[in-house]
C-alpha cells in the first residue's frame, strides 16, 4: 500500500478537537440475515475529530460508517449523530443526512446533471436555498476543489480524481458538520490520489468532523488525530497514529500493519 | 539491469517528427462498388440475386403506382378508365377520403373541429418532446386535453370546465396536505377531485348540450383514422404515468402495494388485448354502477391503457435496474426524499435508458387501436372492412385501401422511432 504523505506543511491551528460531542455509539449491533457483520460497537467522536478507520477488507468498516447515515439499518444499540438519534423515523433520518456528507468510492456522481447541478440540487431542494445563491455557493466550493472551470461539463466527461473532488464539494454544498469518506481513493490512479488526498487535509485544517475509512496510511499519519483498527466487525484496537503505527497492541493489528506496509 | 544494456537502449529525441496526412485512399464510384458490392464472388452472387429482386418489386408495382386512376366514382368506372392496363384504382381515396379519415357519421359541416384539435395537439405536443422550449408553453399542454375534449365531444362546455375543475382542485389538496404526507395528500385529492365533479355534475343544467355552442357528437360518431388517432395518443399519455407508477410499486418496500403491482402486471401481460377489448365492449358495464353508462370509448382507452402500462411498467423496471445503486444511495445520503430521489435522479436516469423499449410499446400500441374494428368500432381499418368495401361501388379495391392504411400507419410510427432515436442522441450526457 502506498505511504503517500503530503509535500507541503500542515496548518494544524485550526485542528482542535473540542469537548462537545458529534457522534456517540452504543452497543450497536448489525446483522445481514443471520450474518453478525458489526459486533458491539461503543465509539464516542468529538466535535473536530479527524478518525481513520482501517481494516481488512469484509470487516464491517464501511458498514459502519453507511449505519451512520443510515444507509443501513442497525439492528440494536444505539446511535446518536450531532444530538439527534438514529430511529425508523424517517424525520430524523433526512435531517442527519442533510448534516452529514459523504464520499462514496466510486463517486456516484449524477451523470445526467453538470457538475453544477450536481452541486446545487440537494441545497435547492432539500435546504430550500434560492438557485442563485446555490450556484455561487458551489461555485465557491468547485473553486476551493480546483475545478471552477468544468462546472458546465458532465461528470462523464472529468478524470476520476475530478469527479471524486466534485463529489466532495458535492457534499459540502450542503455545509455539513459531519464528512464521511469510504474509501474515496480506492478507484483512482496514484497521481490522482493526491489531488483527493490534498482536498481532504483543507478540509481537516478548517476544523471538519470525519470520518475516513482508507489504506492510505500516510494520510492518516499526518492528518488523524485517532485510528481505529477493525477485523470481523468489531473494534479491536484505537489509538493516535503514532502510537498505533509504531507500537500496535493487538497481533491482529501488527500482523494487518505489516501486510499493508510491506515490512 | 547490467549497464552496458542500460547504455544501448538509452535514447533521447533531439528532432520531432512533423504530423503527416493519412495516407490517401482511392475514391470514386467504381473503387465504392467494388470494395462493396464485388468484393468477392459470394458477395458478387449476392449483389446481382439482391438487384433482380428489386428490379422485380419495382417493374410489378411502379406501373400499377404510376398508372393509378384518381378520379373516378366507382370500381366499374375505374376499370372502364383503365381499359384492361395494370393500374390501381385510387378514386376510392379520393372519393371516400373523409371516411377513411373521420368515420362515415361525424358531421361534415364539424370537420374542423377535429382538424384543429389536431392542430393543437402538435403544439401541445411541442413541449413534451422538445424540452429546449420554455417550460411554460406546458401550461396549455395540461389544458389541451379539455380544449380537445369539448372541440372533438362538443356539448356543453361546462363539462370540461368542471372536470379541469376536479383535477384543479386534487392538485391545490395535494400541494396543500402532500408535503406533510404523501399519502394524506394523494387520497385527499382525489376526494377533493370526487366532491367537485359530483358538485359539478349536479350543478350543469339538464339538456346544457341542446344547444350548446358545439354541437354534441356522441362517441359511436366517431371514425377513420382520427379514431385511431385519438385512441393512440390518449392511450400512450395515460400509458406512460401509469407504467411508471407501476413500475416503482413493484420495486416498492411495502409487501401490499408491491403484490397488487405485480398481480397486475402479470395477469394483463398473459391475457391478449383482444380479449380485453372484447370485456370492455360487452363486460366492462357490470363494473360500474348500473345506472352509470361509461362510454365505449372510455371503456377501450382503459383497457388499452392498462395493457400497455403493464408493459411500459417492465420497460422502466429493466430500467430501473441497470442503475447502480450508488445512484439511491448518493441521493439519500444528501437528504433528498423518496419522492425527490425518484424525480429528480433516479427516473430521468432510467427512463433514458428505457426510451427504446416505451418506443417500442408506443408504436405497438398504436397499430393495436386497429383491432377496436374487431369491437365494431369504425376506426380506419373498420372503416375499410366494413362500409367502404361492403359497398357496391368499391367492392374489391383491397390493395389499394390496405396500402393506404399501411402507409398512414408507416409514417405515424416512423415518425415516432426517428424522434426517439433524436431524443436518445439528444440526452447522451455520459460519453466518455
Ligand atoms: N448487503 C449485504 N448483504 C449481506 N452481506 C453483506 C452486505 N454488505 C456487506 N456484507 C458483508 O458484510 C461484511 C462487511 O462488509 P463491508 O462492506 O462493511 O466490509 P469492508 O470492511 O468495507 O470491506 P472492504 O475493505 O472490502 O470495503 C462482508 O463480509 C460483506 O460480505
Ligand atoms: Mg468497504
Amino acid at each position: 500500500m502506498s505511504e503517500l504523505m503530503s509535500d507541503r506543511a500542515i496548518d494544524r491551528s485550526k485542528m482542535q478537537v473540542s469537548d462537545e460531542v458529534a457522534i456517540e455509539i452504543n452497543n450497536m449491533n448489525k446483522w445481514y440475515g443471520s450474518f453478525h457483520v458489526l459486533r458491539d460497537i461503543n465509539l464516542t467522536v468529538n466535535r473536530g475529530e479527524r478518525i481513520v478507520i482501517a481494516g481488512p477488507s469484509g470487516s464491517g468498516k464501511s458498514t459502519l460508517i453507511r449505519c451512520l447515515n443510515a444507509l443501513e439499518e442497525h439492528q440494536q444499540g444505539k446511535i446518536v449523530v450531532d444530538g439527534t438519534e438514529l430511529s425508523n423515523d424517517l424525520k430524523n433520518i433526512d435531517k442527519i443526512r442533510s448534516e452529514v456528507g459523504m464520499v462514496f468510492q466510486h463517486f456516484n456522481l449524477f451523470p445526467h446533471l453538470t457538475i453544477l447541478e450536481n452541486c446545487t440540487l440537494a441545497p435547492i431542494w432539500v435546504r430550500k436555498t434560492p438557485k442563485k445563491e446555490a450556484e455561487e455557493r458551489a461555485m465557491h466550493f468547485l473553486e476551493k476543489v480546483k475545478i471552477p472551470d468544468q462546472a458546465h461539463k458532465y461528470p462523464g466527461m472529468l478524470s476520476g480524481g475530478q469527479q471524486q473532488r466534485v463529489a466532495i464539494a458535492r457534499s459540502l454544498c450542503m455545509m455539513p458538520r459531519i464528512m464521511l469518506f469510504d474509501e474515496p481513493t480506492s478507484a483512482l490512479d496514484p497521481e490522482m490520489i493526491k489531488e483527493v488526498l490534498d482536498t481532504m487535509i483543507e478540509l481537516a485544517e478548517e476544523g471538519m468532523t470525519m470520518l475516513c475509512v482508507t489504506h492510505e496510511m500516510g494520510f492518516a499519519r499526518q492528518v488523524a488525530n485517532r485510528v481505529i483498527f477493525m477485523a470481523d466487525g468489531q473494534i479491536v484496537e484505537q489509538n493516535e497514529p503514532e502510537e498505533f503505527f509504531n507500537n500496535p497492541k493487538s497481533e491482529r493489528t501488527q500482523q494487518f500493519l505489516s501486510q499493508i506496509l510491506g515490512h | 539491469m547490467s549497464d552496458t544494456h542500460a547504455q544501448t537502449v538509452a535514447f533521447v529525441r533531439e528532432t520531432e517528427i512533423p504530423p503527416a496526412p493519412p495516407p490517401g485512399r482511392e475514391t470514386g464510384v467504381y473503387k465504392w462498388m467494388r470494395e462493396n458490392l464485388f468484393s468477392s464472388i459470394p458477395n458478387s452472387v449476392l449483389t446481382i440475386v439482391a438487384l433482380a429482386l428489386i428490379y422485380s418489386l419495382l417493374s410489378g408495382t411502379l406501373p400499377w403506382l404510376l398508372n393509378g386512376v384518381w378520379n373516378t366514382s366507382s370500381l366499374q368506372e375505374c376499370r372502364e378508365v383503365l381499359d384492361g392496363q395494370v393500374g390501381a384504382c385510387f378514386s376510392v381515396l379520393t372519393e371516400r377520403w373523409n371516411q377513411l379519415l373521420y368515420g362515415f357519421k361525424y358531421p361534415v359541416e364539424e370537420y374542423w373541429r377535429p382538424n384543429l384539435a389536431l392542430l393543437l395537439l402538435l403544439i401541445a405536443l411541442a413541449p413534451v418532446l422538445f424540452f429546449d422550449l420554455p417550460r411554460k408553453l406546458l401550461a396549455f399542454t395540461a389544458v389541451y386535453p379539455f380544449i380537445a375534449f369539448w372541440l372533438i365531444w362538443g356539448g356543453s362546455i361546462l363539462v370540461p370546465i368542471v372536470a379541469l375543475l376536479g383535477f384543479v382542485a386534487a392538485g391545490v389538496v395535494f400541494q396543500k396536505y402532500g408535503k406533510g404526507s404523501f399519502a394524506v395528500g394523494f387520497f385527499g385529492g382525489i376526494l377533493a377531485a370526487i366532491v367537485v365533479w359530483n358538485v359539478g355534475g349536479f350543478l350543469i343544467p339538464e339538456g346544457a348540450s341542446e344547444n350548446a355552442m358545439l354541437a354534441a357528437v356522441p362517441s359511436r360518431d366517431l371514425g377513420g383514422f382520427m379514431l385511431n388517432m385519438m385512441l393512440g395518443v390518449t392511450c400512450v399519455s395515460l400509458s406512460v404515468p401509469l407504467g411508471i407508477a407501476l413500475a416503482l410499486g413493484r420495486q416498492s418496500s411495502m409487501p401490499l402495494i408491491k403484490w397488487i403491482c405485480v398481480v397486475f402486471i402479470e395477469f394483463v401481460r398473459g391475457v391478449p388485448l383482444i380479449t380485453l377489448l372484447f370485456v370492455a365492449s360487452v363486460m366492462l358495464s357490470y363494473f360500474f354502477p348500473p345506472d352509470a353508462t361509461v362510454d365505449l370509448f372510455l371503456r377501450v382507452v382503459i383497457m388499452i391503457t392498462l395493457f400497455s402500462s403493464a408493459y411500459i411498467a417492465e420497460v422502466i423496471r429493466g430500467g430501473l435496474a441497470a442503475l447502480p445503486k450508488g445512484q439511491y444511495e448518493a441521493a439519500d445520503s444528501l437528504g433528498l426524499d423518496y419522492p425527490q430521489a425518484m424525480r429528480l435522479i433516479i427516473l430521468p436516469q432510467a427512463l433514458k435508458i428505457s426510451i427504446p423499449g416505451i418506443v417500442n410499446v408506443a408504436v405497438g400500441l398504436f397499430k393495436d387501436t386497429t383491432l377496436v374494428s374487431v369491437i365494431s368500432m369504425f376506426d380506419l381499418l373498420g372503416m375499410i372492412r366494413g362500409p367502404i368495401l361492403a359497398s357496391t361501388e368499391w367492392n374489391g379495391v383491397y390493395w389499394e385501401l390496405l396500402g393506404f392504411a399501411a402507409f398512414l400507419f408507416f409514417v405515424v410510427c416512423y415518425g415516432i422511432s426517428q424522434y426517439s432515436q433524436w431524443l436518445e442522441r439528444r440526452l447522451a450526457t455520459d460519453h466518455r
